[in-house]
């Protein structure tokens, strides 16, 4: 499949008082047109920082994308004006954000805050747009799209307001949406809901979808490939049996012993990874993930472990990564 | 699993809750009436000012520029029941056509100058960074002089007459407006929906005027009524000091001038009734933007 997004090398800079965090510290990977990408880490390992670069939508000051580069469909975003970025945004790629109790206009109608985007972008009429917006309504499984077009945020719960987002990022016919953990406010069940439906309509649909949060359970079951990433950098990657059957980086194994899992036998330990993530304000030498990994050599103090393709499209950034092969190959 | 299949179904009663939140127009109002008291007369007073300066030319008993020479500094009579100033001219008519001045000038400045601080205090609070400081310090330039002051230099450069008079008293009320509005805005724009817009390829000014301003219609709404009573105060000011509206076009501060002043033994209901006028417009303004701060302001409802 053709490539649609290729991110290149990118490193997104914040310049605080209490120094430069390296939020985003030169990652790399490519998403292809109608694939699902999940991208794990946990907090502040700069996962949403790299999706919102993508867009540019970086706080500038104190935020900076300070090198790198972002082809969508093989045009520079980073080189974009400000004019061909907003005929970018919401057009061709559009976000998911993960609060939806607050990423709607709570002053504006719902149905107004649909229509503005199509009359903007497919330079729609009033009702051209308004009829679109009733489709879209339905196809993210709303009731009465009708009269929901009426009501304010307010009148929605949780999980339809994050199906009104849905119908906005799908608004424009985009190539791209960007998922900003898109359930991690909601509870249990409706985030099941809510996936379903996004890997539903994007597949109907031929949108591609990246989907950027902290549960593993989520990429493994929803994602075509996953991205692990850990202090800024992608630090795993491949096809998300690879990353959830054979992960070869310690971080990834830590993440996969510390969550509760459907597939092995109840009463295995929870194995919790010690220790804190490293304080990007300081620059990192070695593995950044070395003082928590139980797998370390002496080579990780010093040397950054490139990120080495093992085969079949996976990829792992560890110096140890034989080593775990052939521990998985004992444990199957 | 099917998109269909998994559609939010939504309660029956959702309707009935709905109508429920929605208080009928005058259940609220009595309500509103209830818990302000003070507002709700005051909301008379104003609306009752607002219809006399409607209808001035049908109640006047008098045209308001028209001397009565037989009548001259004449006491409260039946023919003129308010009195008569030192040229003859019906008081009565003369404050109900002070009352058009003073609103249409106190409506003019207070709405253009609580509107302009409105955009300003937003884009200001939207871009943030070296422009909001850049900003706000032109702001505290405008702030550090008093209101009256800042209005006689306005009046001072761009001259006498009603136009004027807004302009110099619409000036000093935009800050005072904008550094209200921005702190409101600051906080705004760091709420999701914000990025959302900016995600959708909005471009600044829908964000600012579409999304951003109506967010902040309730400390706008304050300063505007703030602004009414303070304007009015202000335009007799200045008509008083002889830098607003001119004779002979009835004005309550220009009432208080001149003949007010060399009368005030011999026939004080000419200062009398102005004084009056001007002092319960004030007030009214001033309690009907105490009421509607109480009721717009949710971290002062509380108490």
């Amino acid at each position: 499949m053709p490539v649609l997004l290729q991110v290149e090398n990118l490193r997104t800079q914040f310049y605080t008082s209490a120094g430069t965090v390296r939020a985003v510290d030169g990652i790399s990977y490519t998403v292809n047109e109608g694939e699902t990408v999940g991208i794990v880490g946990e907090s502040g390992c700069g996962k949403s920082v790299g999706a919102l670069s993508i867009l540019r939508l970086i706080p500038d000051p104190p935020g900076k994308i300070a090198s790198g580069s972002i082809r969508f469909q093989g045009r520079d975003i980073l080189a974009m004006s400000d004019e061909e970025l907003r005929n970018l945004r919401g057009a061709q790629i559009s976000m998911v954000f993960q609060e939806p109790m607050t990423s709607l206009n709570p002053v504006l109608t719902i149905g107004l805050q649909l229509c503005e985007t199509m009359e903007l972008h497919l330079k729609l009429t009033p009702e051209q747009a308004r009829s679109r917006a009733t489709e879209l309504l339905g196809m993210v499984g709303i009731s009465e799209p009708e009269r929901r077009l009426q009501q304010y945020p307010h009148h929605l719960s949780g999980g339809m307001r994050q199906r009104v987002m849905i119908a906005l990022a799908l608004s424009c016919n985009p190539k791209l949406i960007i998922a900003d953990e898109p359930t991690t406010a909601l509870d249990v069940t409706i985030q099941a809901q809510i996936l379903e439906l996004m890997k539903d309509l994007t597949k109907r649909l031929g949108v591609a979808l990246i989907i950027i949060t902290h549960n593993l359970g989520v990429v493994a079951r929803y994602a075509d490939r996953v991205y692990v990433m850990y202090a800024g950098k992608i630090i795993e990657g491949g096809s998300a049996s690879d990353i959830y059957h054979r992960p070869l980086h310690p971080y990834t194994l830590g993440l996969l012993r510390s969550v509760p899992r459907m597939d092995r036998p109840r009463g295995n330990r929870l194995i919790p990874i010690d220790g804190q993530p490293p304080d990007l304000t300081r620059e990192i030498e070695g593995c950044a993930y070395r003082p928590r990994c139980s797998f370390a050599v002496a080579r990780c103090e010093h040397e950054v472990p490139p990120l080495d393709s093992v085969g079949g499209g996976h990829t792992s950034a560890c110096f140890e990564k034989a080593r775990l092969q052939g521990l998985l190959k004992e444990a199957s | 699993m099917k998109a269909e299949a998994i559609a939010v179904s939504v309660p029956a009663d959702i309707e009935a809750e709905l109508a429920a939140a929605r208080l009928p127009f005058f259940k609220a109002f009595g309500k509103w009436v209830r818990n302000q008291p003070l507002g709700a007369v005051s909301a008379v007073g104003v609306i009752f000012m607002i219809l006399v300066a409607v209808l001035a030319p049908l109640i006047a008993p008098h045209d308001p520029v028209e001397a009565h020479y037989e009548a001259m500094a004449a006491a409260p009579s039946i023919e003129y029941w308010l009195g008569t100033d030192q040229f003859g001219r019906d008081l009565l008519s003369r404050v109900i056509w002070g009352a058009r001045t003073a609103l249409f000038i106190g409506f003019t400045s207070a709405i253009l100058g609580a509107t302009i601080g409105l955009v300003l205090g937003v884009t200001s609070a939207y871009f943030g960074g070296w422009f909001d400081l850049l900003f706000q310090r032109v702001m505290d330039v405008f702030l550090a002089f008093p209101l009256i002051i800042m209005a006689l230099a306005v009046v001072a450069i761009f001259g006498t007459g009603p136009e004027n008079v807004i302009i110099a008293i619409t000036i000093p009320f935009v800050p005072r407006c904008a550094r209200v509005v921005r702190s409101n805005a600051l906080a705004i724009r760091e709420i999701p929906y914000i990025d959302a817009a900016r995600a959708l390829g909005y471009g600044h000014l829908r964000i600012i005027l579409r999304h951003m301003a109506p967010n902040c219609m309730a400390p706008y709404l304050i300063m505007l009524t703030t602004f009414l009573g303070q304007a009015i105060l202000l335009e007799a000011s200045l008509s008083y000091l002889g830098l607003g509206v001119q004779e002979p076009v009835a004005a309550w501060g220009l009432m208080l001038q001149g003949g007010a002043e060399e009368y005030a033994e011999s026939a004080p209901w000419i200062a009398i009734f102005p004084g009056l006028a001007i002092t319960l417009a004030v007030f009214a303004f001033n309690l009907f933007g105490d009421s509607v701060r109480d009721t717009l302001d949710p971290k002062l409802r509380a108490r």
